[in-house]
């Protein structure tokens, strides 16, 4: 018998329902997990997501075939029930729930299981097969608690002013931004944002997200404005002429990967916020368990080390080779442009 | 940000309890916020404060300690990192495989271990007790039987943060390696210090022994006891980037062959003999031969040379000597096959009066006495280079190779014997490296800033039809082209053993090492001295690399 969902060169295809997730080349129907570039990608005739998806989309991808629906609301797709589930990964981002004849698949995408009070909080689905991301599967990622890392933040940015530096703190537009934002507003007013972070933070205010008001880093804006005070931007700014508006200035870049000494020392950033928006070793394992599932299979991460993990613990597992992020990297964004 | 904001932040972090001012700090905890704060900074001067901090608030004890740490005198390793992983693991019940893939990604036991184990809920976050405690207890530890390390390690472990854990677990296996030269550290003990730095460096050189020092000892303003073993600070030249011809007269300058070798001082103070090498190793046992000096040489003496594998007038493969460096106890056999010799370069010390303020013109004269009236065959001036034009040195330079010389070393007849590395008055010119094109047949994850990427490698020549690896390399590649290649590994690998995956033999780079040597260790039956990536021939094919008959050529014409 076939299976529910299969692999295949073009992403994860479901016969029976016609359909693929997160496909990554163009396809005729795609359910989309969420709207980071690796896994939302142009050029497919039918989109399917979120309702909190759907305006990141048109944003990313421009006009297409969009159809949005809420968490926990099945549709049929020819016989195939088909539901979202929230993945706690970023505003929108869900899990896809997929049954056919009475077998349950669930496809992860990217998930975080800590509740960031932004993304929708993350719910195990009992499952027969479970398909998760790996991203940070190897026991050395063990996150601290949110609150900690934001009181890191702050200490960090009040450090940076006594020295009478500006705090730039390096964070994915969509997603990171919004968390770091919430964070840091508790301590100030003025916060100065990327274009790139701009736009994204406009969709979101316009389809009803609150979130602390922000200003946008323009050319007319003098220098002296952002002494002292912090400013987000995203991945691809770090290291660029556009930095330089800020001198002087302290980096702080807010991913998981920062949770390494070498990974940091790397992208020569000034203080590293282990900050991310995936699942911990931990929040993977109690993941895989929640779902009861009895077949399991790893993608984009450290499938080899996760999956075997899992075989030793009883739990059947396989590696997937998929096309989302690079092995080892955060999502890569769209080239977004820097406004000037 | 206005006022009334900036007060409120003031106040929040006040009431938050956040310990920005250091001395709430612990001991333990001061010490790891250094490594980090030296570990991620880029600019000296970020660093230069980071030491001065930490010299100002430390406790006096830990002061000493990281004096000598930073010195490279670590406390010796009392246990190796297969006990280290095995303890982790079985505490944290994880299948030791588990624990190596985690290492091989982070690059790092220490940190890999640090991260592994949970952080106690409860860690006072400024209590803990100092760093000099630990170091004491490491001491202890070398007497102590498996257990009783096992039963510390672990406790220690349970009680520590995660970051003081991984300078705690850096400590223990001795690996510790700070990206902090000894002169920046002089240059923040001056600030809290009335010395002079060149006084602080030549303080802290030397046998002394920082359980049974302390700072006030170590750094008073007045000299309270002698070592005589305490050698100069070297003076470090830096390779020449601009034409020599830029130099000015030539007459002003001395050439001399730059040698490849152990650089050392051998000094004789109150009748004793010692020989310190470069890394501020006391090598004193290591060179039987040298002990004729003993009765040879004046009192009061401190020459600067070379140790060089040296037989019957001749500079020998450094190889040669590599052989006989890691050995605990010298044999005969060692002695005979690979005897040493010394090349003097300068003289420090005379008649118990430091002269490195004087010219290098009138030391060399004074080393020219000393060295013959000494009589000794193994004790040689190192010969001066004449010359009287740039093109003419140009020349002679070529014939570095064939004399087991790395190339030359140019200094200012005028020049006085400075303190470290310095630009200006000397500079070393070697020759051009030898090269072979090479194939990428291996590729393992590095360690450090490259950590969880791909930027180590494993080279081969053709062999006939097939390719055999003659060495590894681990640099010269910028951050984009390690990026390149790491890329190109994930999507090429072959085979994964443990931390190798072997990878399509596609990439082509240019080698570049200073040296050749026969070797049965290595399939291809040679040993590199230095290899390095010179650049990625990404104009030519797998096809066109080298093989090792060429390989073997250079044995024969360099591998003396």
């Amino acid at each position: 018998m076939a299976q529910v969902i299969e692999f295949t060169d073009k992403g994860l295809y479901c016969p029976a329902g016609q359909f693929y997730i997160d496909p990554w080349k163009p396809v005729d129907k795609a359910i989309i997990t969420h709207a980071h570039s690796d896994h939302a990608r142009p050029g497919n005739q039918y989109y399917l997501c979120h309702h909190d998806t759907k305006p990141m989309l048109q944003l990313r991808l421009g006009d297409h075939h969009y159809q949005s629906i809420g968490w926990n609301e099945p549709i049929y797709m020819n016989e195939v029930k088909v539901s979202l589930h929230p993945a706690g990964h970023i505003i929108g981002s869900s899990q896809v729930r997929v049954e056919y004849k009475g077998e349950v698949w669930v496809v992860s995408g990217d998930y975080k299981t800590e509740d960031d009070g932004i993304s929708g909080a993350f719910e195990p689905v009992r499952c027969n097969t479970f398909i998760t991301e790996s991203t940070f599967g190897l026991p050395i990622y063990n996150w601290k608690p949110q609150e900690t890392i934001y009181s890191d933040i702050r200490h960090w940015v009040h450090s940076n002013q006594l020295a009478g530096k500006t705090s730039v703190l390096i964070a994915y537009s969509l997603g990171k931004a919004q968390r770091v934002l919430n964070a840091v507003a508790e301590v100030t007013g003025n916060i100065f944002v990327h274009g790139a972070i701009w736009n994204t933070h406009q969709v979101l205010t316009q389809a009803g997200h609150v979130l602390p008001a922000v200003i946008r880093v323009t050319p007319e804006l003098p220098k002296e404005v952002f002494k002292g005070n912090i400013v987000i931007a995203p991945p691809s700014a770090d290291g660029t002429p556009w930095m330089k508006r800020f001198a002087p200035y302290s980096v702080g870049i807010c991913s998981g990967w920062m949770q390494v000494r070498g990974h940091q020392r790397r992208r020569n950033a000034d203080a590293g916020f282990a900050l991310s928006d995936h699942a911990d070793w931990k929040g993977l394992l109690e993941t895989v368990k929640a779902t009861g599932a009895e077949k399991v299979f790893v993608t984009h991460g450290f499938q080899s080390a996760f999956s075997r993990y899992l075989n030793e613990q009883g739990i059947a597992a396989g590696e997937v080779k998929t096309e989302f992020g690079a092995e080892e990297e955060e999502a890569v964004e769209n080239p977004e442009k820097t406004d000037e | 940000m206005s006022n009334t904001n900036q007060n409120e932040l003031k106040t929040l972090a006040e009431t938050r309890n956040h310990t920005i001012t250091a001395p709430t700090l612990g001991g333990m905890q001061l010490f790891a916020q250094l490594v980090q704060q030296l570990g991620m900074s880029t600019k000296t001067n970020d660093k230069l404060d980071a030491l001065v901090n930490y010299f100002t608030h430390a406790d006096p004890k830990d002061k000493v300690w990281v004096i000598a740490l930073f010195s490279g005198r670590r406390p010796r390793r009392t246990v190796n990192s297969t006990q280290l992983q095995t303890w982790c693991a079985e505490l944290i019940n994880l299948p030791l495989w588990l624990l190596e893939e985690s290492y091989h990604t982070v690059g790092d036991l220490s940190e890999t271990i640090a991260l592994l184990v949970p952080e106690r809920a409860d860690t006072p976050a400024t209590a803990g007790k100092p760093l000099h405690y630990y170091v004491e207890q490491f001491l202890q530890l070398e007497k102590a039987d498996e257990q009783e390390k096992k039963t510390f390690i672990l406790q220690s472990w349970d009680e520590l943060t995660s970051k003081e854990r991984f300078v705690f677990n850096k400590l223990l296996s001795s690996t510790f390696r700070v990206g902090v030269s000894q002169g920046l550290m002089v240059n923040a003990l001056a600030k809290i210090v009335q010395l002079e730095p060149s006084v602080i460096a030549h303080r802290i050189s030397g046998n002394w022994d920082p359980a049974t020092t302390n700072f006030e000892e170590l750094l008073s303003e007045q000299d309270i006891s002698f070592d005589y073993s305490k050698p100069y600070p070297f003076y470090l030249a830096y390779a020449i980037e601009e034409e020599v011809s830029n130099l000015g007269e030539p007459a002003e300058w001395q050439a001399e062959w730059k040698w490849d070798g152990i650089r050392g001082q051998i000094i004789k103070r109150d009748n004793q003999l010692f020989v310190w090498s470069r890394g501020e190793d006391l090598i004193t046992g290591k060179f039987p031969e040298f002990s004729a000096l003993q009765a040879k040489l004046p009192d009061g003496v401190v020459i600067d040379g070379e140790i060089l594998p040296y037989r019957d007038g001749q500079v020998l493969n450094f190889n040669v000597l590599q052989t006989r460096i890691g050995r605990k106890n010298v044999t005969k056999k060692n002695l005979q096959e690979a005897p040493a010799g010394l090349f003097a370069y300068d003289l420090l010390e005379l008649g118990g009066q430091d002269i490195r303020h004087l010219s290098l013109s009138e030391r060399r004269t004074a080393l020219e006495i000393l060295i013959n009236d000494l009589q000794l065959p193994f004790i040689q001036l190192s010969p001066i280079v004449d010359f009287n034009s740039w093109d003419q040195l140009t020349q002679l330079r070529e014939q570095a190779r064939n004399i087991n010389s790395e190339g030359l070393m140019l200094k200012r007849k005028s020049s006085a014997y400075l303190v470290g590395r310095k630009r200006g008055d000397w500079w070393k010119w070697k020759i051009d490296p030898l090269t072979i094109d090479a194939v990428m047949v291996y590729a393992q994850k590095g360690a450090g800033r490259r950590s969880n990427l791909y930027t180590d490698y494993t080279f081969a020549v053709k062999d006939g039809d097939k390719l055999v690896t003659f060495t590894k390399a681990y640099s010269g590649l910028t951050d984009k082209e390690f990026a390149q290649v790491d890329a190109f590994v994930k999507r090429n690998s072959i085979e994964k053993f443990g931390p190798v995956r072997t990878v399509k033999p596609e990439l082509v780079f240019e080698i570049a090492f200073e040296g050749i040597a026969a070797s049965n260790r290595h399939k291809s039956g040679v040993a590199l001295r230095f290899p390095r990536i010179s650049r990625w021939r990404t104009d030519k094919k797998p096809e066109e690399i080298n093989t090792v008959e060429d390989l073997k050529k250079m044995l024969e014409l360099y591998g003396k």
